[in-house]
């Protein structure tokens, strides 16, 4: 579980970025934190491997506050996919890259051959095992920081951003692996500017503005409040609008565009 | 139209690369026209795009096939200053691309290196700041702004060169949705004032077909589809190329499908319920 009690943050040069947020995050929980530009999104989940301190208030993480726990120990139970991969690649090779991790939490060699070459094959990394992440498009980049915290299977996953520079494919294979790991019991905390990607995975949604938390909810419920998220500078997805429009409203937002296909063609036929 | 961009059987090998990263590629733009590349990642848009704008050839290395022409010349033999000006490029992330101390210093630099007069050079920067609706950030420091503002400078600097042809690489996946709605409306407004081009690489298509003329789709470095974006998007191919199908034209080719008749290019949500509601007892 992660808790945020009351926390704030404020930056070296005086910008508050996070103000009061009290939050709890169940353990397999998926949540969506969405919010405009700037809104402290991204300082909000640095919080939780212990990268950023509160400035006042307490972070917990499984009952650990993250103010008194190396940030070593916070990132055994916390990956954390950053927006940018090129902050967090730097080995010599794609395949060096994954055992980094798992050599410095301990796995044996024989266990981290094995989990390169299963988190190689699932990200479909293969063919570049032994070139440089450098080498690497924006996209792959993004996949391979992901094989790596999936290598050393953490608690909780956090992937800030990891839709940008997908083609469709990619994406819809990121929807499936936030399914898995959500069945699996993990919890995951997915920060995204992509409504359309996050409204079929149906999260609790959080919606952040100006380093507050001013909506949390079940996705249904947070994407129908078009005020809400219009002073966060978050539009609807596209079938939540479409849904309230319609003089035949559904009993709830069309999830995807199969179940809003049935009702259309009923009502039109 | 005339033809503003005109690419012909172009194909390039990297010095290091065992295959053709485009090959025999085709493609024409008129002024003004907004033309979207999607494809999937590692398909050769990078490549096209460094051709475009001169990095290819004059920045790489590697064995180069056919023709690219903007605005008349080929861009292989004219020298990057002068395809500086004829060619405008947005990175992704305008972090890349801004490092002054001020906004309007930070538009103003390649207009600076081209040794544009005093006066020409407050005119295009003001004018370049109007646009874009940034007047207000001239004096402000570029590291202190949101990114949606710093996309919009960048964005700025480009225009201020006044270039025939803006290409933009994943400009809205950084900003926030309503942010990217408004950059898509800036740019189909400044297409309109200025009749500059632009050609737009995007996975996000929700927002860009309500003002794309075209939508291209690339695959292992060839052109595989071409047309007005509802048609590309209505083929059952585009989703394999990993174009990123937006929802509610998935449901209207489903619908269509069905044997419901849907009045044409229903863009948004709005538009696809009005036809709905019209049309139900």
């Amino acid at each position: 579980m992660i808790d945020f009690r009351d926390v704030s943050f404020v930056h070296p040069t005086g910008v508050k970025a996070l103000d009061s947020v009290t939050l709890t995050i169940k353990d397999g929980e998926s949540l969506a934190i969405v919010g405009e530009n700037g809104a402290g999104k991204t300082t909000l989940v640095k919080h939780i491997t212990g990268l950023l301190k509160p400035t006042t208030g307490v972070v917990l993480v499984d009952g650990q506050d993250t103010r008194s726990t190396s940030t070593a120990a916070l990132s055994k139970k916390a990956g954390v996919a950053f927006q940018n991969p090129d902050h967090q690649l730097f080995s010599e090779s794609v395949e060096e890259e994954i055992a980094f991790g798992l050599r410095n939490f301990g796995f044996s060699e024989e266990l981290t051959a094995q989990r390169i070459d299963w988190s190689l094959k699932f990200f479909g990394l293969e063919e570049y095992r032994k070139s440089s992440p450098l080498i690497l498009s924006g996209g792959e980049k993004k996949r391979l920081t992901l094989a790596c915290i999936l290598s050393w299977d953490p608690q909780v996953v956090v992937l800030d951003e990891p839709t940008v520079g997908q083609d469709s494919i990619q994406k819809e294979k990121l929807a499936e692996i936030i399914r898995m790991l959500g069945s699996t019991g993990k919890t995951v905390v997915v920060v995204s500017h992509d409504i359309e990607f996050l409204w079929p995975i149906q999260p609790r949604v959080v919606v952040m503005a100006k380093g507050k938390v001013v909506a949390d909810g079940p996705a249904s419920r947070v994407f129908e409040d078009a005020a809400v998220l219009s002073g966060a500078r978050v539009t609807q997805p596209q079938l939540v609008a479409l849904s309230q429009m319609l003089k035949s409203k559904p009993s709830a937002p069309f999830v995807d565009y199969l179940e809003a296909r049935r009702s259309l063609t009923e009502v039109l036929k | 139209m005339a033809s503003l961009l005109e690419v012909k059987g172009f194909g390039f090998k990297y010095a290091d690369s065992p295959k053709w990263a485009v090959q025999d590629f085709d493609l024409s733009a008129g002024e003004g026209e907004v033309v979207v590349l999607a494809g999937p990642s590692g398909c050769g848009k990078s490549t096209l795009l460094r051709a475009i704008n001169g990095l290819i050839p004059h920045m790489y290395v590697g064995e180069y096939a056919g023709s690219v022409r903007v605005a008349g010349r080929e861009v292989a033999s004219t020298p990057m200053r002068e395809l500086a000006q004829l060619v405008g490029f947005l990175f992704q992330n305008p972090e890349n691309q801004i490092f002054m101390f001020s906004v309007e210093r930070d538009i103003a630099f390649g207009l600076e290196n081209l040794g544009v007069q005093r006066g020409e050079m407050r005119e295009r920067v003001d004018e370049a700041m109007r646009t874009l609706g940034i007047t207000e950030l001239a004096k402000r420091a570029p590291h202190e702004l949101s990114d949606g503002q710093k996309q919009r400078v960048a964005l700025a600097g480009v225009l201020a060169m006044r270039p025939k042809l803006v290409i933009l690489d994943e400009p809205t996946s950084l900003l926030d949705p309503m942010t990217a709605s408004e950059l898509v409306s800036s740019v189909d407004r400044i297409r309109k004032e200025t009749s500059a081009t632009f050609l737009v690489v995007e996975h996000r298509l929700d927002l860009l077909v309500r003002i794309a003329d075209r939508l291209v789709v690339m695959n292992e470095g060839k052109k595989v589809m071409d047309g007005r974006p509802t048609d590309v998007l209505s083929d059952p191919d585009a989703q394999g190329y990993g174009v990123a199908v937006p929802a509610l034209t998935k449901l209207e080719n489903a619908m269509i499908k069905d044997g419901i008749k849907l009045r044409g290019n229903l863009l948004t949500a709005e538009e696809l319920a009005r036809e709905v509601n019209s049309r139900s007892r």
